[in-house]
């Protein structure tokens, strides 16, 4: 078992797995959603039937689980990205409390609302960060490539992007399928670290956390995304002793950016652009 | 090899309405390659609708639209990927990403990727503003700048005819008359225009021939020069006949 400290790193790394998959979706692609915790339960639920009824090595489970989350999202995101705005984070909430629901009642192999005990303890401090620095890798990466820029198209002007000959929906549904691919793998890896499984940690709070942290770094900053998630999770895990005051706190945290900073802790900026344009600041403004 | 004659693009009876608004109540009108054609009117008329009809933005009721003798699918990036490109009504440039970052946006959906360095030096070459701002945001550069970075990006899809919806719009007198020699050029280098104006001045004097609408209605055509002498043209484009009045009322089912 990791010591705690071990623990905190864990968690951090996994929630800001899943949270640069909120990030591409809401913060690059503009689309937002407050049901992305389904797809960290779907994620979370495969890799622990698959490694602990059928015998399968973690890591192939692990995948497996981000590769379902991804199709379904594939699924569920042709009929829905038809909505726009608001309504698709509303359809979204609906999908979330679905999944959940499904995991809950399906008692024969998920065990419902019991929990799903025992699971092998395979997430330790070098298998998350792994996994978090090749994601985070890929993801900088992709969002510097032609993709990444075809996604922000998307979001600014969505009428513009379909002119110029993007067929938008596809891109939609690609984002939001990459997006469940990152919360199914830190599913997979939550299953492994906390060993034991309940419906009610795939709730409507960890989708609005996930959103919130993404909103809290800065929509359209892959580095704020993860600078947030990192703050937030020391906030709620430093705080537990006084866990009273805890979510007091977390929710100080959020005003207070949002008065301070509404564009989010780092705007749309990246930490390496910032400190590469120390030197000439003033070159070129952002658009207000 | 096409005959010379066969327009490029061709739109018969075309209908389109917004609900009980009938916007277009049957427009026919033809490109040939090579041509500038302009269709004026006032505010309302139906320009911008049309525009989005042969991109596939909105639904056709009835009526056909014809490119390069077939028809035209329904599909904006189906319609873009055959050659044609659509400048919007506003500029819409990308404000978070960079002139160099529209740019590309605008030949993201081609096949030849080689190319797009020597078209991205010929827009550049068009419009040499734009190169001077290679890396700012969209967002910061003028109106006019805007304006410019649309048309450049919708040239980058290499369109073989390129729709242009109110270039004009919102710019100081001197930008449109810049922004429209442009226009001319372009056409001199090979790119066929479709253009919708509410400034009838500006758009006859680069056109070849003009179409006037009229409330959903063509109810002039003919060549730019005799467009600009007919004085119904004056009346028409202002929109401020008694009978353009009626019509509005007649369209409300």
């Amino acid at each position: 078992m990791p010591t705690y400290i071990e623990g905190i790193i864990i968690l951090t790394c996994i929630n800001s797995i899943a949270a640069m998959g909120v990030s591409l979706l809401t913060g690059f692609t503009g689309i937002f959603t407050l049901g992305n915790a389904a797809y960290m339960a779907i994620g979370a639920y495969t890799t622990a039937i698959l490694t602990m009824k059928h015998n399968l090595h973690w890591l192939p489970s692990v995948i497996l689980g981000g590769l379902l989350a991804m199709a379904i999202a594939y699924l569920i995101g042709i009929p829905t990205l038809k909505l726009m705005g608001d309504y698709f984070a509303i359809a979204s909430i609906g999908l979330g409390e679905t999944v959940r629901l499904i995991i809950e009642n399906w008692e024969p192999v998920t065990r419902g609302a019991r929990g799903f005990p025992g699971i092998d303890s395979f997430t330790t401090l070098p298998v998350a960060l792994t996994f978090f620095i090749i994601l985070t890798w890929i993801t900088f990466n992709l969002i510097k490539s032609n993709y990444g820029r075809a996604f922000k198209a998307c979001r600014d002007d969505y009428l513009a992007a379909s002119l110029l000959g993007f067929n938008t929906a596809k891109y939609r549904i690609l984002s939001l399928s990459i997006s469940a691919l990152y919360c199914g793998i830190a599913g997979g890896l939550f299953a492994g670290f906390m060993t034991f499984l309940q419906p009610t940690m795939f709730d409507l709070q960890k989708s609005t956390e996930l959103t919130a942290v993404v909103v809290f770094g800065g929509l359209g900053s892959l580095s704020g995304t993860i600078l947030g998630t990192t703050i937030i999770t020391l906030i709620i895990e430093l705080f537990r002793p006084i866990s009273q005051y805890r979510m007091l706190i977390y929710g100080a945290a959020l005003v207070l950016v949002m008065i301070f900073r509404p564009e989010g802790l780092m705007g749309e900026k990246e930490i390496l652009s910032l400190i590469r344009g120390m030197g000439r600041r003033g070159e070129h403004g952002r658009p207000t | 090899m096409k005959d010379k004659d066969n327009p490029m693009l061709e739109v018969r009876d075309l209908k389109v309405s917004y609900g009980a608004i009938r916007a277009l109540l049957g427009i026919s009108l033809k490109v040939t390659r090579g041509e500038i054609v302009c269709v004026i009117g006032a505010n309302g008329a139906g320009k911008s609708t049309l525009m989005k009809a042969i991109m596939g933005e909105v639904k056709r009721e009835s009526g056909e639209i014809l490119f390069e003798g077939k028809p035209l699918p329904p599909i904006p990036y189906e319609v873009v990927s055959l050659g044609i490109s659509l400048v919007p009504e506003g500029r819409r440039v990308f404000a978070n990403l960079t002139v160099y970052e529209n740019l590309l946006m605008g030949a993201f959906p081609r096949k030849d990727r080689e190319n797009i360095k020597s078209d991205l030096e010929w827009v550049y070459s068009l419009f040499p503003r734009l190169k001077e701002r290679n890396n700012q945001y969209a967002g910061t550069l003028s109106g006019g700048e805007q304006q410019m970075l649309s048309i450049a990006r919708g040239l980058m899809s290499r369109p073989k005819i390129l729709l242009l919806d109110e270039p004009s719009l919102g710019l100081a007198p001197l930008l449109v008359k810049e922004i429209f020699k442009e226009l001319k050029r372009i056409n001199q280098e090979g790119v066929t225009i479709l253009l919708v104006e509410q400034n009838a001045k500006q758009a006859l004097n680069i056109s070849h021939r003009g179409y006037v609408l009229q409330t959903g209605r063509i109810v002039l055509e003919g060549s730019s020069r005799e467009l600009l002498e007919k004085e119904e043209v004056v009346r028409s484009y202002l929109g401020e006949t008694k009978a353009s009045r009626e019509d509005l009322k007649d369209r409300t089912r």
